[in-house]
């Protein structure tokens, strides 16, 4: 009990630093590495608050993709050297700035010191109708039943951010290979790590989107383990991607959310509702769904990661 | 107390990083302090799904499975706001020469 209460307030001290490190830093690279270390060390709150599959996805996208993403474009604004900033506001507003954002976090401090007890929520209901899934994790029960509206609309919103992302080439390299390339590299730990890597994680990601209909785990997480794989051999240059032009790779990231939606369809005809899963094949369903999703998922993440289309000579 | 305490926490993350994101003057400064509010806003909620254990389960999965979707979510807007930033640096490179 103590020994837990310390764990909690040396997490949230830290945590709370670290925030408070990335808004006082001086230059992009601190704040970018300080954000990551809050991020992992959030991933940590997330398992104490009992939340395993938050906390793997926290560790995987929100520390390790996001702060890949920051720090590769960093990288090219530094090189580029014509980064836009806007004008700092005045010392009085600054003020004022500051006075509101305290009141916000007042008052949501506040909401949080009052929410009722015992405490409303929805975890009775998800026991009582989770063995209808066949499933034994509760989240991916929530994701891929209960709420699997939201899991596929949050699908099609990667396929969106993908071509979001490609929709900012500049013309000259429209239809080009994602991002700026990276060269080759044949020694030191970028060459080691891209070769000694990817087997153990390509194992541990369908470990976790495996054991995901029971433990915790699932596709997202999986999916984030799998594109940093990718990522760790296209960071080496041991890969070329297909021009976002390719049909088999527009294909991959489209597959996951129009099979989704396919299924969805097919449950409004059979069974006389979207998204209701046939009888007795309630779990194998569910599990083709989670594994195509997932091959998706990690295209789109990676993709992302790599960004628009640039003609930027190689790092 | 978990709960409680890391509620709080999200509550002064959501501060720190509006603050953050109000003042900065660089981008990509922004987008970070974007992210910080951003798990401010999931660690509230995440307070809310620990407290609404029960029924076997430590903490409310309905709650967990929405902050699931929102990281993923985050993340997507995360990369789109980054190719903005580079792209708009582009342009500028574009208009000197």
């Amino acid at each position: 009990m103590i020994a837990g209460l310390a764990v909690d307030v040396l997490l949230a001290a830290g945590s709370l630093g670290l925030a408070l490190g990335v808004i006082r830093a001086r230059r992009v690279f601190t704040a970018i590495a300080l954000f990551i270390a809050h991020g992992l060390l959030l991933a940590l709150a997330w398992v104490r608050l009992d939340a395993l599959d938050v906390a793997l996805t926290e560790a995987a996208i929100g520390a390790g993709l996001s702060g890949v993403l920051l720090l590769a474009a960093r990288h090219r604004l530094a090189r580029g050297g014509s980064e836009r900033t806007t004008e700092a506001p005045g010392r009085v507003a600054t003020i004022f700035i500051g006075l509101g954002c305290a009141c916000i976090t007042v008052a949501l401090g506040y909401a949080v010191l009052a929410l009722p007890k015992p405490a409303p929520g929805l975890a009775a209901e998800v026991a009582a109708n989770l063995a209808a899934t066949e499933l034994g994790n509760p989240v991916t029960g929530v994701l891929m039943v209960f709420r699997g509206l939201d899991t596929l609309l949050e699908a099609a919103v990667l396929v969106l951010a993908v071509i979001g992302v490609w929709s900012l080439a500049p013309d000259a390299t429209w239809r080009g290979t994602p991002g700026a390339p990276w060269p080759a590299v044949t020694d030191g730990p970028r060459a080691l790590l891209a070769r000694l890597l990817p087997p153990i994680g390509i194992v541990v990601a369908v470990h976790i989107l495996w054991v995901g209909a029971d433990a915790p785990g699932g596709k997202f997480q999986a999916a984030a383990i799998l594109a940093a794989m990718g990522l760790l051999v296209w960071f080496a240059g041991l890969v070329r991607v297909p021009p976002t032009a390719s049909w088999p790779l527009r294909a991959t990231i489209a597959a996951g959310p129009a099979l989704f939606m396919a299924i969805g369809l097919a449950g409004l005809a059979v069974e006389g509702a979207f998204l209701a899963y046939p009888e007795g094949l309630v779990k194998p369903t569910i599990l083709i769904v989670e594994f195509v999703l997932a091959a998706s998922v990690a295209a789109a993440l990676a993709l992302l990661v790599m960004g628009a289309p640039s003609r930027d000579a190689p790092p | 107390m978990s709960a409680t305490l890391f509620g709080l926490l999200g509550a002064a993350l959501v501060g720190i990083g509006l603050f953050g994101m109000l003042v900065g003057t660089q981008p990509l400064m922004r987008i970070v302090c974007f992210n910080l509010l951003g798990s401010g806003v999931f660690l509230v909620f995440g307070a809310v799904a620990r407290r609404g254990g029960g029924a076997g389960f430590a903490a409310d999965p309905v709650p967990q499975a929405v902050i699931l979707t929102g990281l993923v979510v985050a993340f997507a807007a995360t990369t789109l706001a980054v190719a903005l930033v580079l792209r708009l640096a582009g342009n500028e490179d574009e208009d000197r020469h």
